[in-house]
């Protein structure tokens, strides 16, 4: 149809030009018959438009957001600059009242190519994208990426190393459900959790800083190894942190969690099912808010996680509060494996001696590594033609799955469920552009 | 006092009070920004305001200072009129709210039989503000907003005229002075024993009327960025958001009268009472809000009309019935 215009636009002249109304067809590239329709069906509201000037809102995704069957709905724009969106990412909804009949998430404000990059640059200088990808969970991307490129090279990592990863991965694990709760809960309209859930976060990132040197965007892990040692300082401050984040989560639990209108608003919202995770490849805690009990660190097990015991919290409820459960039965998981892990803790080098140099050369091959990520699974797929840069480089975002059921489980919901299904999936945008 | 310049003494009365009310408004819009900012803060764990002036106290002067600097903003495609129109109505009847409110044994601007009808008919204006910003703004969010305004403030001003029918029959009066010389100095003599009941529906619908957490839904930030004022800048938010404040005192003064005593109280009573009465009442209704996470709209609905309305009917029958025997 466009195609039809544009050579229209072209034999015409500019003294014989057509009706106004497809003359701005012809500019925004739009049948005439489906401007006619977009404007008296008020996707401009026409309620204070001048006549004689035709006023098309929005851009193209709006504009090409086709129209359901029923003549009194609205389409609305949400983002990608909107306090529920949690950075930029951008929803259209067709609405009947505030009855959900449609959505379409729209993605790539925050694209930043981090997969072409991987193919430009060396096996260490890959690393800092990854603390970029997803900031909120920084270290498992670190792990994926370290994991991918060990597995390809065979590469060795020291037993020191890999308890350190444990205790720095779940840390940062626990920082990352602490800030969604707080996020969340600023989407159900508590302003206060978020200050908590922050002034606990704050004294992770005073333990991570100790040793990545960084507050948010790690890139603290190496192939064989770590970057630097966790110094007793840094331990002793983990082995406060332990006992006193268990002391707060009674406090969570009967300020929050029990709370009745929060469990209103939660209970029986966002109905996920099993079928319908498996068919979007949801996973993270929005697959066992389902009731399926798939961890990535049990059902394929790296590092030394098979050494460590801990158990995988699911909820059989599959609404939004299974997975709020889900997300704080496993802060209390992750503070199992820090536990277990200071006290295995062995000495001995952090950095393999014979770790890969920089401009190392990977053997030739593709290899496939996943690691559990606070969002669910993330993969990194490696292609290696055996020089010193990456062939090909395609990493699985959890978010990006999970975002998907949005369409799905939003229609017919009203809009400040739709809020609370978006907070309840824990999206972290630039993970899912990538 | 005797007026100057031959002015009729009722029009003088009338005049003094509304230029002290203004006063009265204007410092405790003020106040209560401070206070919910440091409210907030400590609710918080953090120290709120703490730059301008000792322990932040100039921040609310900042504050004005900066919404009257900003520029006034129409969006493209807003009806002008009604857009500029909108903060003005909301503000306007503030004024007569205040009027009949017995703040003290002599300090009442004006003794009216009518008092609490007044009260309840100019409070209904401020939602024709919210619906008119949400309509003009051309925005739609702010429409939304507006539809959410109407729906819910149709819904709870039911149980709260029902809630507070239930203490004029008692007395047998709609003046707010009678009803506060009415009761006793202590606790126990005040309205809030005899009327639980009407006291926890006034105060929940008071809530909902006012906009606040967790019934503040029309502005419901998380989801609708900033409902009905999404598009205002500067002092049109300003004003919205001074009418917001005096609506929260007003009702609370009004439940005061009602509920608590008024300006009785156990050792000196006088106008201090009312105020500390009211402040309390402010500081609940701040608690709630940095506390509770916003109920759904449907949610909200149902509890206005399938739980407060049948109990406020109930409450209102008892109440007669007691009142008659």
């Amino acid at each position: 149809m466009r195609q039809k215009y544009r050579i229209r636009l072209n034999v015409t002249t500019l003294q014989t030009l057509p009706q106004p109304e497809v003359c701005i067809a012809l500019l925004f590239e739009i049948a005439p018959n489906q401007i006619q329709r977009l404007s008296t069906q008020g996707l401009a509201m026409t309620s204070s438009v001048s006549p004689g000037r035709l006023y098309l809102g929005g851009d193209f995704y709006t504009n090409h957001f086709e129209k359901g069957s029923s003549p009194d709905t609205m389409i609305l724009n949400m983002g990608p600059q909107h306090p529920a969106t949690h950075g930029v990412l951008r929803i259209i909804f067709e609405l009947e009242g505030e009855y959900i009949l449609r959505t379409e998430p729209v993605l790539g404000y925050l694209h930043r190519m981090h997969e072409k990059m991987g193919e430009e640059q060396t096996y260490y200088q890959y690393m800092p994208n990854m603390g970029r990808v997803d900031y909120l969970h920084a270290l498992a991307w670190n792990w994926a990426w370290a994991g991918a490129v060990e597995k390809l090279g065979g590469i060795e990592v020291p037993r020191r190393a890999e308890f350190i990863r444990v205790i720095t991965c779940e840390l940062n694990r626990i920082s990352s459900h602490l800030l969604w709760w707080g996020a969340f809960l600023l989407d159900l309209g508590a302003f206060t959790p978020i200050m908590y859930g922050f002034d606990d976060r704050e004294r992770i990132l005073d333990i991570l800083q100790r040793p990545t040197g960084s507050r948010l965007t790690y890139s603290y892990y190496r192939l064989g190894g770590v970057a630097a040692d966790l110094d007793d300082t840094a331990l002793d401050m983990i082995r406060d942190f332990v006992p006193y984040l268990r002391s707060r989560l009674p406090m969570y639990r009967d300020l929050v969690t029990d709370n009745m209108i929060l469990r209103h608003r939660l209970e029986g919202v966002g109905h996920i099912s099993v079928d319908m995770c498996r068919r979007y490849g949801a996973t993270g805690p929005t697959l066992r808010g389902s009731g399926v009990a798939y961890d990535v660190r049990r059902a394929e097990p790296y590092s030394v996680y098979p050494e460590l015991d801990f158990s995988i919290p699911t909820d059989h409820e599959c609404d939004g509060m299974a997975r709020y459960n889900v997300r704080m039965a496993e802060i209390e998981q992750s503070l199992n494996i820090i536990e277990q892990a200071l006290d295995m803790l062995p000495t001995g080098e952090f950095w393999a001696k014979n770790a890969p140099k920089p401009k190392w050369k990977a053997p030739k091959g593709e290899v496939v590594f996943a690691v559990e990520g606070a969002r669910g699974k993330i993969g990194v797929h490696l292609v290696s033609d055996g020089s010193a840069k990456p062939y090909r480089v395609k990493l699985r975002a959890p978010g990006f799955s999970n975002l998907s059921l949005l369409a799905e489980v939003a229609r017919g919901t009203l809009l400040a469920d739709a809020v609370a299904i978006l907070g309840s999936l824990d999206l972290v945008i630039p993970e899912i552009d990538r | 006092m005797n007026p100057p310049f031959g002015i009729p003494p009722e029009l003088f009365t009338i005049l003094l009070a509304l230029g002290l009310l203004a006063g009265f408004v204007g410092l405790n819009g003020l106040v209560l920004v401070y206070l919910e900012r440091k409210v907030a803060g400590h609710i918080q764990r953090r120290p709120g305001p703490f730059e301008v002036g000792p322990h932040g106290i100039l921040q609310p002067l900042a504050d004005a200072l900066k919404l009257v600097g900003k520029q006034l903003i129409t969006p493209r495609g807003a009806d002008k009129w009604l857009f500029w129109t909108a903060p003005i109505i909301s503000f306007a009847p503030v004024f007569v709210l205040f009027l009949p409110i017995p703040f003290g044994p002599v300090l009442t601007a004006m003794e009216m039989d009518l008092g609490l009808l007044l009260i309840l008919a100019f409070a209904g204006i401020n939602v024709l503000a919210l619906c008119l910003a949400g309509w003009s703004s051309e925005n739609k969010w702010s429409l939304l907003g507006a539809a959410r305004a109407v729906a819910q403030s149709v819904a709870y001003e039911i149980p709260l005229l029902l809630a507070v029918l239930a203490i004029a029959f008692q007395f047998g009066s709609l003046n707010l002075s009678t009803i506060v010389s009415g009761q006793g100095a202590w606790p126990w003599q005040w309205n809030i024993m005899v009327q639980p009941v009407a006291f926890f529906i006034y105060f929940v619908c008071a809530l909902a009327e006012t906009n606040r957490a967790p019934f503040d839904l029309p502005e419901a930030e998380s989801e609708l960025t900033a409902g009905f004022h999404t598009e205002y800048s500067g002092m049109g938010f300003g004003i919205f958001f001074l009418a917001e404040y005096a609506n929260m005192i007003v009702v609370c003064a009004v439940a005061t009268a009602l509920f608590l005593g008024g300006w009785n109280g156990p050792a000196a009573p006088g106008v201090w009472w009312f105020l500390v009465k009211v402040y309390l009442l402010l500081l609940v209704m701040m608690w709630f809000r940095w506390t509770y996470p916003r109920v759904r709209f449907d949610q909200l609905l149902n509890l206005s009309w399938k739980w407060l309305l049948p109990l406020a009917l109930i409450n209102l029958l008892v109440t007669l019935v007691l009142v008659k025997i």
